[in-house]
């Protein structure tokens, strides 16, 4: 039934259709015993207006149904765990098995955050020690663990600085930010009231002095910077520029998503950052991409660490415990405490790469990255041709003569098995292809890389007609992205 | 790319066509090729008066999001509607069908600090460098 024909009807892998295809009238995955709760009439007991007239149209399925059907799905998911994932930004690095062992431990994994703290004690003593790792790491005082992820850390941040410069009696109205920031900066800034002033990347493709001493102001909440920044370089002027931030009043933010790059090696606390948002997903190898939940940590100066989101975790003379009693906070930005099943992870691989270990993840990540953009830079027009960090961002630029674009370049990639990277971002290049090789791959995959990379580039020139149809392998083939955008349909319809 | 001389533009690829005390907005064909396939499109309200170095309205393609830049202040007399159910006119037709807004001028003195023609082909030029 499932092996019909059309794209996916590939050897042993079939098309797969929707769980609300499958099964059939009155089949049930489940039985459950008597209930010792009487039955109630709904109608009685809710408004009318409230209750469905129609059985919801669930699937009728049984156990092997479901778990035919989500492992087939699992089956086609490109992931770290089966292929190279140069996606730039997102340093899509192998999460280690140790994690999810330690993770797995009952006395973490089956906690109930409703337990008495006195029962809790080491996962409290956890949280309080990765607070200090991560304070440690970057050069700052103090960390709250709460936020779900990046953009929350920046949000919280945010509320942060705003907190702290209403009691100095002006919160202020702009925050500067580079345009080689994360898409989400500007959007942080918008949910906490502020107006975003763009300050325009030096042609060196890092931010200069001149530019920020000119746009600050009284009026200047914060200078919102991410260090090394998408393009994949370092911000050499960093502790000049929060000098000249600071000597207005203003605060600088770091965004840490790039902070692989550079732990271990240079601390952003000592180049004058007020507050630094951790991806625990990206640097701190916990799961990524759907495989989540994220966590965005943050980090502060002393001068902030009043405001910091409730609760922190704090030690007692002999106990730890979440400290409420701090009126200035932020309050939560989070339910309970955090994801903390990501917080055991990050833990566990700090404690396993120790201090050593974390300074060569950033000489690893720095060394891949500029392998791939010396050998690369042959086929592919290099926006910044100096070294780079973490990452480097190619262009289509070469391609373009033939017709071919960043798009074309990204799907034909897939037919050599590999995930495409960071397509048309950041913003001030255009085409942009933005790769970023992490620290954990070896040098025979990334010569296999290259070495797809290379054919493709030639096939730009000997056969574009190829590029632009592909990908041709994968099982499913050209999707049609502009129809879906214009056209979206967000209800599934059952057929017939 | 194709620029006429008969309109006025802005660094922020928006084109303006004059008549009388009115103009009509839209953006350039350079800014249709860089954004690719538009998706979606939001434009402001009649009757709102707007001002020079606004954004009055936002393009969407499947490779980003671009706010548009009001050229010249005034009040909208009128939107063009039909972008909103198919913008893909934007991408076929960016100085014809593709207008975007007819504004009111409330400070013609503006007019002066728009791009001519060549100014622009000029920085299209050194953008694409």
């Amino acid at each position: 039934m499932t092996a019909r024909e059309g794209p996916g009807k590939r050897g042993m892998i079939f098309a797969e259709p929707t769980i609300f295809e499958r099964g059939a009238p009155g089949r049930e995955g489940f039985s459950l015993a008597q209930s010792e709760v009487p039955l109630h009439d709904p109608a009685k007991e809710i408004d009318a207006s409230l209750l469905r007239s129609e059985a919801a149209l669930l699937p009728e399925v049984s156990e092997l149904d479901v778990l035919r059907h989500f492992t087939r799905l699992s089956q086609w998911n490109y992931s770290i765990d089966t292929g190279f994932y140069p996606l730039g930004s997102c340093t899509m690095k192998y999460n280690p098995r140790v994690n999810e062992e330690v993770a797995r431990m009952s006395g973490w994994a089956k906690l109930h955050p409703h337990q008495p703290q006195s029962t809790l004690q080491g996962a409290l003593e956890l949280m309080y020690l990765l607070q200090k790792f991560l304070a440690q790491i970057s050069g700052m005082d103090a960390a709250s663990l709460q936020p779900a992820a990046g953009a929350q850390g920046e949000f919280a941040g945010l509320l942060m600085i705003r907190a702290y410069l209403q009691d100095q009696g002006n919160a202020r109205t702009k925050v500067l930010i580079p345009d080689s920031a994360h898409g989400t900066n500007p959007a942080s800034c918008a949910a906490c009231g502020y107006e975003v002033v763009t300050l325009k990347s030096g042609a060196q493709g890092i931010l200069t002095p001149e530019v920020v001493a000119q746009a600050m102001d009284e009026e200047v909440a914060a200078l919102m910077i991410t260090n090394p920044n998408t393009l994949g370089l370092f911000e050499t002027h960093m502790a000049e520029i929060a000098k000249i931030v600071h000597d207005k009043g203003g605060l600088v933010y770091c965004d840490g998503a790039n902070l692989n790059a550079i732990v271990g090696k240079a601390r952003v606390g000592d180049m004058g950052v007020d507050v630094l948002h951790f991806n625990l997903h990206k640097t701190f190898t916990t799961p990524h991409g759907g495989g989540g939940p994220g966590a965005g940590p943050v980090a502060v100066k002393k001068i902030l660490e009043p405001y910091l989101p409730n609760p922190v975790v704090m030690r007692r003379e002999d106990s730890f415990a979440f400290d409420f009693d701090r009126p200035k906070s932020v309050g939560r930005v989070k339910a309970f405490y955090g994801n903390f099943g990501m917080f055991v992870r990050a833990y566990t691989y700090i404690r396993e790469m120790g201090a050593v270990g974390l300074r060569e993840v950033a000489e690893r990540a720095v060394l891949n990255a500029n392998y791939l953009r010396k050998k690369l830079e042959k086929f592919f027009h290099l926006a910044y041709p100096q070294t780079c960090m973490h990452e480097c961002v190619f262009s289509d630029k070469k391609q373009s003569a033939y017709g071919i674009k960043t798009l074309n370049i990204a799907k034909r990639m897939m037919d050599y098995g590999y995930h495409p990277p960071t397509i048309y971002f950041p913003l001030i290049v255009a085409g942009a292809m933005m790769m970023e090789p992490t620290e954990t791959e070896s040098l025979q995959t990334l010569d296999r890389f290259i070495w797809s990379m290379e054919q493709i580039a030639k096939e730009c020139e000997t056969s574009p007609e190829t590029v632009k149809a592909a990908p041709h392998v994968p099982k499913v083939r050209r999707l049609d992205e502009v129809k879906a955008a214009r056209e979206p349909k967000y209800i599934y319809k059952a057929k017939g | 790319m194709n620029c006429p001389k008969d309109l006025k533009y802005t660094s922020e690829h928006e084109w303006v066509s004059l008549d009388g005390n009115t103009a009509l907005v839209g953006i350039t064909d350079y800014a249709q090729d860089q954004l690719g396939d538009i998706v979606f499109v939001e434009l402001p309200e009649e009757e709102e008066t707007i001002d020079q170095g606004d954004t009055f309205g936002v393009v969407e393609s499947t490779k980003s999001v671009s706010d548009l830049y009001v050229p010249l202040s005034g009040k909208i007399l009128e939107t063009n509607d039909p972008l909103l159910d198919n913008p893909g006119i934007l991408n076929e037709d960016p100085y014809g069908d593709g207008w975007m807004i007819k504004v009111e001028l409330s400070n013609p003195d503006e007019i002066k600090e728009l791009l001519e023609a060549e100014a622009y082909e000029q920085l299209i030029k050194e953008e694409g460098a």
